[in-house]
């Protein structure tokens, strides 16, 4: 029987791991030890729920509602002077508890201080686009959708940005395979030539690392190469390369070690 | 395999245009030379001006997000290079960075003033390849002649260094794999005397210039909201009126060491944009300067540790390696298996030559980190495209394109 492998994730997995090992984590501060968050914090909690906000490597944290989001984000670039959305993203939490944890990296340039505002959102469940606010949202938020499918409300283009229109599946989700599922594999055969040419093409070979020693097109058989579509017998005669054509090669002299100069001066 | 005839249909892949009446539809790449990569921009024409322009990305879209995800953390470094490849090295400490910060190591001071030269001489390529490829696309030939003739000698240091002219992997996190060689200083001393000659020699060819003065005046205005909002980093807001350079406001490094001002303009033009590029350019000479002699420095105080000493996430030196037992083990397991860093996320935002660069990792405590998002100042350099370009015209879009600074390896990821 084959061992069974969850499929709720796919990537890269430890091969090994300690059985007794405990992560280490990084350390967490609370808020009330720097007074410019704390009083950020402050006013965000007269308005809104906070879940829980600490403070990791320099960045304050603060969980929020989903719902809270557009209001938030609107309280801390007109109040709190955080002026700049540096970045915003999701992550797939999909295996553990079937959510996703959207993150807003916020950045005041008055305080020099940086805040990370999170929550989290059911599979399933639309954001509120904060495109309004912050017009660098617009292309997060695109990004977002296309690598995680999960849409942002009131959005005006949500479209996919990084890969094509018409493309099936999310390639940041963790049941994802790193090297694209069955879709992809047909993508830009079916795309080209048409689905009536699958048989003639063959699908993609998208494992990079991959070598067919019976191709003979793809230097898989480097110094025993034949004809193209040559069948391949096994005592093919070697047929070493030539790196050097006889007479030279245009601008490239042959190299000999008389006629060269060696540069021994560090200092040239 | 049989030939088959594809069926892409000319000009428009495949994709059909709802447009009114009098407006035309423009193409603007995937392929135009002046697009520095692959930007197709659709282009809505009414006579020669845009009326709305929809920049499309992604053509040069690799996953590098996914990539990192099932990678080590060493693994993932060379990966880096890739996102700017104009300034390679940038990539390579931003990642370093975020996860030094992620096992709170800390670098030796010598590795530090190593990598500060390694910054600054990749600002210095990736402004040089800007100023060249820009001049360039405005029609002036010289200039690219001249300013990748001056690249060409950093990029002999830089090869020197680490053996790679584009994608140097020459940080490692913990520290540098090699202290530099011998004739780096020399060389770096000779290409920074004659630098002011050179940048002057760009500038009377430029700064005066009536076609040059043309096509940069008043053209692409970005106000300081729409860089704020837009996100825009670096020069681009910079040029904007916004005096922010995250080496002076949060310093890292050896950089709340050395003394460097930070060109700013409230103009928010191209014209802007090119007159904070050159200022730079006289900034980062400025500091190289001065990491030469605190290189010199280190070497009389007989500082000579290139690697942080964190047996639990970095290898010990390659003597203690060959010499010591438990070195070699923890060496074998840290190649084998990769480092665990502790559970937690970071993000850090480090100034590379196009604007803010972030690495955002969080870790759950395995040897691949569990999601790491790529902040690259060029995905929002593209993006404010969309509004910026209505109501200029076509010629303009060429010169927008080229002060954006934008470079697609980061742009797609």
């Amino acid at each position: 029987m084959r061992a069974y492998t969850p499929k709720k994730d796919v990537q890269a997995k430890a091969y090994y791991t300690d059985r007794y090992y405990v992560a280490p984590q990084v350390p967490k501060s609370e808020v009330e030890s720097d007074a410019v968050f704390a009083a950020d914090l402050a006013a965000i909690k007269a308005k809104f729920e906070v879940k829980e906000a600490y403070i990791q490597v320099e960045q304050m944290v603060v969980y929020i509602n989903a719902h809270d989001i557009y209001g938030v984000l609107e309280l801390m670039r007109d109040k709190l002077t955080y002026t700049q959305l540096s970045e915003m993203s999701a992550i797939d939490w999909l295996a553990k508890d079937d959510t996703f944890e959207i993150f807003y990296q916020m950045l005041s340039m008055t305080k020099r201080k940086r805040i990370r505002i999170k929550y989290f959102i059911e599979n399933g469940q639309a954001v509120d686009s904060v495109e309004k606010l912050f017009r660098s949202a617009d292309w997060s938020e695109r990004e977002m959708f296309d690598m995680f499918g999960i849409e942002a409300n009131n959005h005006p283009f949500m479209k996919r940005i990084l890969m094509p229109y018409d493309w099936q599946g999310y390639p940041l989700l963790k049941t994802y395979p790193l090297q694209g599922d069955e879709f992809a594999a047909w993508y830009e055969v079916d795309k080209i030539y048409g689905k009536e040419a699958r048989e003639a093409i063959g699908p993609e070979i998208r494992d990079t690392a991959r070598v067919d020693r019976y191709d003979s097109d793809r230097f898989a058989r480097l110094g025993f190469e034949v004809p193209k579509g040559t069948e391949i017998t096994g005592d093919e005669p070697r047929n070493p390369q030539e790196y050097q054509e006889e007479g030279g090669v245009f601008l490239i002299k042959k190299y000999t070690k008389e006629s060269s100069t060696i540069v021994d001066d560090p200092q040239r | 395999m049989a030939q088959v005839k594809n069926r892409l249909k000319p000009f428009f892949e495949n994709i059909t245009f709802d447009r009114e009446d009098n407006e035309l539809i423009l193409n603007f790449g995937p392929q135009h030379p002046s697009a520095h990569g692959q930007l197709r921009l659709m282009l809505h024409l009414q006579q020669e001006q845009i009326v709305k322009a929809h920049p499309d990305i992604g053509y040069l879209h690799r996953g590098m997000e996914k990539m990192a995800e099932n990678m080590i953390y060493n693994e993932f470094m060379p990966t880096t290079d890739r996102m700017d490849y104009i300034a390679s090295s940038s990539n390579n400490y931003g990642f370093a960075l975020a996860v030094e910060k992620l096992i709170g190591v800390e670098v030796p001071r010598r590795a530090k003033v190593i990598r500060m030269m390694l910054l600054e001489i990749n600002r210095l390529m990736s402004h040089l390849f800007w100023l060249a490829t820009t001049a360039l696309d405005i029609g002036a030939m010289t200039v690219f002649l001249y300013a990748f003739r001056e690249r060409e000698y950093l990029m002999d240091i830089i090869e020197g260094y680490c053996g790679a002219r584009l994608t140097h992997a020459a940080i490692r996190i913990g520290g540098v794999p090699l202290d530099i060689q011998d004739s780096f200083l020399h060389q770096l001393r000779v290409f920074l005397n004659k630098l002011p000659e050179n940048i002057k020699d760009y500038e009377d060819l430029l700064d005066k210039n009536r076609i040059w003065l043309m096509r940069m005046e008043e053209v692409g205005v970005i106000p300081t909201e729409m860089a704020l909002s837009w996100g825009c980093t670096g020069p681009m807001l910079r040029a904007s009126g916004v005096a922010w350079d995250i080496r002076k406001e949060e310093p890292y490094e050896l950089y709340d060491e050395v003394e460097f001002n930070v060109p700013f303009s409230d103009k928010g033009d191209n014209y802007a944009r090119y007159r904070v590029y050159m200022e730079e350019m006289r900034e980062s000479a400025k500091i190289l300067y001065q990491t030469i002699d605190m290189y010199e420095k280190c070497v009389k105080d007989g500082e000579t540790e290139l690697m942080a000493h964190a047996p639990k996430y970095i290898s010990a030196p390659k003597l203690d390696i060959m010499t010591q037992n438990y070195s070699l083990m923890q060496h074998f397991v840290l190649v084998t298996q990769g480092m665990r860093p502790p559970v937690g996320e970071v993000y850090i935002a480090t100034e590379s030559p196009k604007g803010e660069l972030g690495f955002y990792i969080n870790s759950q405590g395995g040897p691949y980190p569990y999601r790491l998002k790529l902040r690259a100042p060029s995905f929002w350099h593209t993006g404010i495209l969309t509004d910026l370009l209505p109501g200029h015209y076509i010629p303009d879009v060429v010169s927008i394109i080229g002060t954006t600074n934008i470079v697609f390896g980061e742009v797609d990821r």
